[in-house]
């Protein structure tokens, strides 16, 4: 354990350490990717989206972002899903997810406000034809 | 980056249901299933709601799980973790309420709370200081060392209105004035850790959930009175606490929030761990210094006071650990916000250890103001199996009974004081109507008889002479003298005695003497226990007209005091002991005490 | 040091800044009863009979610890007070085994007094008694007379560094004891019996052994003789109502003859070959170069203390019989020679200040004549009983002299019993013996006085002669500490258990704390001596002493040499702390 030296330090690890516990306090603002995890979602691969997920989100450290997982939607043949909640706008799906792709959609929309169209359920999106 | 936190509460309640097994269960799991970098784990200490532990709690969701066993964080592992799918049926039942899951926090029992010095317990990880500085740990000190003076921080805390939550309520702000106006020279700071209330649990839980507030708030108070050196006494049968207290202050030492140039502010502060031997008196600050100082624990005559002539004879500041606690947030929070909480007199929040006849027994931390009534029946969940409310106990051994009719009293020191109680440090016992008031005092006096230290004599021999008494009554050999007799005792003692203990020790007594008069008049005259709880009262009879003669309470008789043949009305006689198993094992009512 | 007023039950009055509440009334002429203060030895405000009304208090408080300020408003007499100290009494009554008809401290019962004063229902509360306990040796502890004052306790660890009672148990089961209630006898008690003499009931008392001597001088076939030591005769009027440093030396004599004593003698006398015997050795030490310092040793509380936490100095003790023992040593074998009494028939008795000596008659090595030199020893307040027992009426006794044959004793011999005057005796002897002409100034001013710890440095013969005078074994520590690491250094020391030496013995009449916290004790029984050793006494050194003289010239030849040796010098043991 290193000495804390002065205020700046003290301040300096705060804020590092600071996404460490923020998932613990009620953060109602934060943008939700939402991974479907049923078993469908699983056998199709949505442990290693989860985990892309999770990764992008800390490589690219926003702290506005909680990511989560849920069960079964009813939507089997397009696993893996992730949906992707901005509050105050429409969910939007995305099917049939990779790695790769959640690279893009993490890029585009999560940080760019953009919706990857060509990645949603049925190739369009509300608002963005 | 985690996706997901699963907080396991690991304060000594929860320890003791296996919780820390599930921290190795759920470690190896993630490892396993390569999700140690996805899914924390965190150890954290109480959540308050001790008797549903141990408790599970999942972020990001804040899904609460109760009585969680290793069947169960199996479940929650494999369903939750894995798949994220909610174990319904391990979620703590009041949350479900509403038909949909509710967040914890919108419960009953947590949705009155306030929670100060409980702030981040059953929220960070007790024995991870990143934790504890990623949730704005050690900006108080760094803040009062940069940027104010030591008056501006005794003014603060002035300001704030907080008053000493180990017993008597002296304002704290002045406690430290009055150590701070003392000469430059050897100084200390103490905390009183010695929670000696049988059933309080409020510091232990603080030391176990969030010990590095503790170290914090003891380097603010030297740095406003001038000290350089700490002491905390701690019960050596709080090993969890005590253990967690020491982790916390080693690794703050190396990380420099003690020890000499703390932050490079030139301010130097060290402090050590005093282990109690668990005697009530050492909750008495003479008497606890006394006992740091290596002699038998005893109090001392006042003045002068500990601010003046404490420790080793030098000017001492003694703080309950609930007390300190609150410092940290004042200080960051600012003294408004703090006094914008409570009453008149009273600022700020306590917490309460709920214990007795009450659903949820376990830990909350209410606004000062708040009624009785609210904390028994909202947030304590009401008396179990229908029974009727009879009376609260507060303020520990040495509290006072609060009847029914006063169930509206706002909670502060004053109020309480005024029905014949106190706040003491927390404690808040629930009786239901099975209760015999007679015998309550007689328990909490054979407490103080026993922890009286012995020094002084209206204490030791006075409250000696309370029990004998009270035991006379019990016995059905009071007479009507005897309850003159126990008031004007109590009041003696009270008026007399040395210390704190001596001098609230007859509370029960005098208290459950003014409200129960009459359940007090039926013992001695009568010659009965209302309640049915003084055995020496009672009488065992089996009604002829429900005995079937199935010789089942003859059979578990322990003492042969049932005869009767099969199929004919039994009969007890004088050998009956009262055990109460005949009772118990009638299948058709026909046995009652009278 | 800045004074306060205040009013006390009406009255203004002005005290410096930190005077008790008790001091400030006592100036008043107002006394506030008190049980368990001691002054300056135990202050802590436990027994609260002293408990007083202060203006603005949210409970009443204990006058002997709490300090007066600026404009207080005392009552110390109101009916709820005097309510309060009765019903105190009246509960610490309920756990006291009262068998006061009998008890060893009636009438000097400081609870008794109490009792009575404050018209207490004895009856009010069951009687609640613990067992008694009476294991150990030189005195009785009866805790079901205990109330707890700690006054022992505090004299034990604070007067004396001794330590060995403390508070066992907890509340209603506290008790006074040894740690792990182990008996007296295996601790490091040194059977000074400071304890007893503040115990203000009858929880602890003496052991008697005046039933010994009833029956010896019953016995015709027993030679008994008798001999004082000189703070018994300053005493021992206390228990007869005389003024406190009332020497009653001459009543005491005729008593002593009328209970049946064969022969009534001087312990004085023997202090004066003490000298000789003592002052010897130190010019020998003197000569020889050490071992330095040298430690007196008549004191049989400080032997056993030096014993047993500082055995590492035994060879500093001197090696000279205390003057009880010589005494007993020279009864045995140049008296009984003389009278022709075998040894065995002769029944030797001293009456002393002290309960150790008790102890010290069954020590090794001091039997001179092969049997141990004495067969009992009273105190001063067995010697009391006793004369009542003998139904004389004290007052109105004759004086009379000791007998003559052991009963002359130089002013030397008779300071023996307070503090400083074994140095002054020894220096006296000492100095005319090294410059070889008598002394201009028979005073040594500077070991004179109560206090604990005296120094002083005298030129005896061209060399410096570094003295220590040292009461009360804490002191006795805190000198031994200081030439431990070397901060001091002395030739001589003279030590004594008791604070003010023996005129403040464990055997000495009980004083109240009232008594003993409103006046110097130790100073107004020091006096009686003093005045046996006035200026125009013939007779002030020991060197001088005919009897003395008569018998080294007819019987021990040199003092220090061989026979004086055989019998008046004797041997230490190392003990143990634990």
């Amino acid at each position: 354990m290193k000495k804390i030296a002065n205020v700046e330090e003290l301040n300096a690890m705060r804020d590092k350490l600071k996404d460490k516990i923020g998932i613990r306090h009620d953060v109602p603002n934060n943008i939700q990717v939402v991974v479907g995890m049923g078993t469908c979602g699983i056998a199709a691969g949505a442990p290693a989206v989860l985990s892309a997920v999770t990764k992008e989100v800390g490589r690219l450290n926003l702290q506005n972002v909680t990511v989560a997982h849920k069960g079964c939607q009813g939507n089997c043949e397009n696993e893996p899903i992730v949906e992707v909640i901005i509050p105050g706008k429409e969910p939007v799906t995305y099917v049939n997810m990779n790695s790769q792709k959640v690279t893009k959609i993490i890029g585009e929309h999560v940080v760019g406000g953009k919706p990857v169209v060509e990645y949603s359920k049925y190739g369009r999106i509300k608002g963005f034809e | 980056m985690y996706r997901s936190h699963i907080l396991v509460c690991a304060g000594t309640n929860c320890h003791s249901g296996k919780s820390d097994k599930f921290i190795e269960y759920l470690d190896e799991k993630l490892l396993e299933h390569k999700l140690n970098e996805e899914v924390k784990v965190v150890k954290t200490g109480c959540f308050g709601l001790c008797a549903f532990g141990p408790v599970v709690v999942v972020y990001p969701e804040g899904i609460f799980y109760q009585m969680v066993d290793q069947a169960g964080i199996e479940r929650i592992f494999a369903e939750h973790v894995l798949k994220g799918r909610i174990v319904d049926d391990l979620v703590y039942e009041e949350s479900k309420k509403h038909g949909v899951i509710e967040p914890f926090e919108q419960t009953d029992f947590f949705r009155k709370q306030v929670r100060v010095a409980l702030h981040n317990c059953g929220v960070i990880d007790p024995e991870d200081i990143n934790e504890y500085i990623a949730v704005d740990g050690y900006q108080a000190l760094a803040k009062v060392l940069t940027t104010m003076t030591p008056q501006q921080v005794i003014d603060e805390i002035k300001a704030s209105g907080l008053r000493g939550r180990g017993g008597a309520g002296f304002p704290t702000g002045l406690k430290w004035s009055f150590a701070a106006a003392e000469p430059a020279g050897k100084k200390y700071i103490c905390c009183n850790a010695d929670e000696g209330d049988p059933g309080a649990f409020m510091d232990r839980s603080v030391l176990e959930g969030d010990p590095h507030v503790l170290i914090e708030a003891m380097a603010i108070a030297a740095y406003a009175v001038g000290a350089d050196e700490g002491y905390k006494y701690v019960r050596a049968e709080y090993p969890l606490a005590v253990q967690r207290f020491q982790k916390a202050l080693d690794d703050a030492r190396a990380m420099g929030f003690l020890g000499e140039n703390i932050l490079g502010t030139g301010f130097s502060f060290d402090m050590h761990v005093k282990l109690g031997a668990g005697a009530f008196v050492c909750g008495e600050e003479t008497a606890l210094l006394t006992s740091i100082e290596g002699n038998r624990g005893e109090p001392r005559p006042r003045p002068p006071f500990p601010a003046v002539k404490g420790l080793f004879g030098k000017p001492t500041v003694l703080n309950n650990v609930e007390t300190l606690a609150n410092i940290p947030r004042i200080i960051m929070e600012g003294a408004d916000w703090f006094a914008g909480m409570g009453t008149e007199t009273s600022k700020g929040t306590k917490v309460f250890a709920l214990g007795g006849n009450i659903v949820n027994v376990g830990l909350v931390e209410v606004p000062m103001g708040i009624t009785l009534r609210e904390i028994v029946e909202e947030i304590g969940g009401g008396i179990p199996s229908g029974k009727k409310f009879k009376a609260a106990q507060t303020g520990g051994p040495s509290g006072g009974c609060i009847p029914a009719k006063l169930l509206d009293t706002g909670i502060d020191y004053e109020s309480l004081a005024q029905v014949g109680s106190m706040m003491g440090s927390g404690g808040l016992i629930v009786m239901d109507e099975d209760s015999c008031m007679v015998d309550i005092a007689k328990f909490y006096l054979d407490f103080t008889v026993d922890e009286s230290c012995g020094k002084c004599a209206p204490c030791r021999i006075g409250t000696k002479q309370l029990l004998e008494i009270l035991e006379k009554i019990t016995q059905g050999q009071g007479v009507m003298e005897d309850l003159d007799t126990l008031k004007t005792l109590s009041t003696h003692i009270m008026e007399n005695s040395l210390c704190a203990l001596g001098q609230t020790a007859p509370n029960p007594v005098a208290s459950t003497l003014e409200y129960f008069w009459d359940e007090y008049v039926e013992h001695v005259v009568n010659k009965k226990c209302p309640a049915g709880m003084c055995k020496d009262l009672l009488t065992y009879t089996i009604l002829p007209d429900k005995c079937i003669g199935c010789t089942i309470c003859a059979r578990v008789c322990p003492v042969n005091a049932i005869s009767g043949k099969v199929k004919e009305i039994h009969t007890i006689d004088e050998k009956c002991i009262k055990c109460g198993v005949c009772v118990d094992k009638c299948k058709f009512d026909a046995i009652i005490k009278v | 040091m800045d004074n306060v007023k205040l009013k006390i039950n009406g009255l203004d009055v002005e005290v410096p800044k930190g005077t008790t509440v008790l001091d400030a009334a006592h100036k008043l002429g107002i006394r506030i009863p008190t049980l368990c203060y001691l002054r300056e030895i135990n202050a802590i405000g436990a027994c609260r009979i002293c408990v007083v009304e202060v203006k603005g208090a949210r409970s009443s408080v204990a006058a002997c610890v709490h300090p007066v300020s600026e404009g207080m408003e005392i009552q110390t007499n109101t009916e709820k007070l005097r309510q309060a100290r009765k019903m105190t009494l009246e509960l610490i009554v309920s756990d006291h085994r009262m068998d006061c008809l009998s008890c060893e401290r009636s009438l000097r019962c400081e609870l008794q007094t109490l009792a009575n004063e404050y018209e207490v229902d004895q009856h009010k509360f069951a009687n609640l008694n613990p067992e008694v306990d009476d294991s150990a040796p030189h005195l009785i502890r009866d805790n079901s007379k205990c109330i707890l004052c700690r006054k022992c306790v505090a004299v034990c660890k604070h007067n004396q560094a001794v330590g060995v009672i403390g508070a066992n148990y907890r509340g209603y089961k506290t008790q006074i004891g040894s740690p792990f209630d182990l008996p007296l006898d295996t601790q490091p008690c040194i059977y000074c019996s400071q304890c007893v003499a503040v115990c203000p009931t009858g929880a602890l008392s003496e052991k008697y052994d005046h039933k010994k001597v009833w029956e010896a001088i019953a016995n015709p076939n027993k030679h008994v003789v008798v001999a004082c030591a000189p703070a018994v005769r300053a005493q021992l009027g206390e228990c007869f109502n005389y003024p406190i440093g009332t020497n009653v030396s001459g009543k005491m004599v005729t008593a002593l003859r009328r209970m049946g004593f064969d022969k009534v003698f001087d312990v004085p006398t023997a202090a004066d070959f003490t000298i000789m015997e003592e002052g010897t050795e130190l010019i020998k030490r003197l000569e020889a170069g050490g071992p330095f310092p040298m430690f007196t040793s008549c004191s049989p509380g400080w032997v056993k203390f030096c014993e047993h936490f500082y055995p590492e100095y035994l060879d500093n003790l001197s090696t000279c019989k205390s003057p009880q023992q010589m005494y007993g040593a020279l009864m045995k074998t140049y008296y009984a020679e003389k009278e022709g009494i075998k040894p065995e028939d002769m029944y030797v008795v001293s009456v002393m200040p002290c309960a150790a000596k008790k102890f010290e008659i069954t020590r090794d090595h001091q039997n001179a004549a092969g049997i141990p030199d004495l067969d009992a020893v009273i105190t001063t307040n067995e010697l009391a009983l006793m004369i009542r027992q003998t139904g004389l009426i004290f007052e109105d006794l004759p004086d009379e002299d000791f007998d003559p044959a052991f009963g002359i004793a130089s002013g030397a011999g008779h300071i023996f019993g307070v503090t400083g005057g074994v140095c002054e005796a020894t220096l006296r002897t000492v100095s005319e013996i090294v410059s070889g002409k008598p002394l201009e100034k028979l005073e040594f001013n500077e070991v004179r006085g109560v206090a604990g710890i005296k120094e002083a440095e005298y030129d005896l013969g061209g060399k410096k002669l570094k003295v220590a005078v040292v009461s009360g074994t804490a002191n006795a520590k805190k000198v031994i500490e200081d030439i431990k690491s070397g901060a001091k250094e002395y030739h001589f020391i003279e030590m004594m258990a008791c604070p003010g030496g023996c005129v403040n013995g464990g055997g000495q009449p009980y004083q109240p704390g009232y008594v003993r916290n409103f006046t110097d004790l130790r100073a107004l029984r020091a006096k009686a001596l003093y005045r046996e050793d006035a200026p125009k006494t013939a007779l002030r050194k020991s060197h001088e002493n005919p009897v003395v003289k008569e018998i080294y010239d007819s019987y021990l030849g040199e003092p220090g040499g061989h026979k004086a040796h055989e019998l008046l010098h004797t041997s230490y043991v190392k003990r143990t702390v634990y």
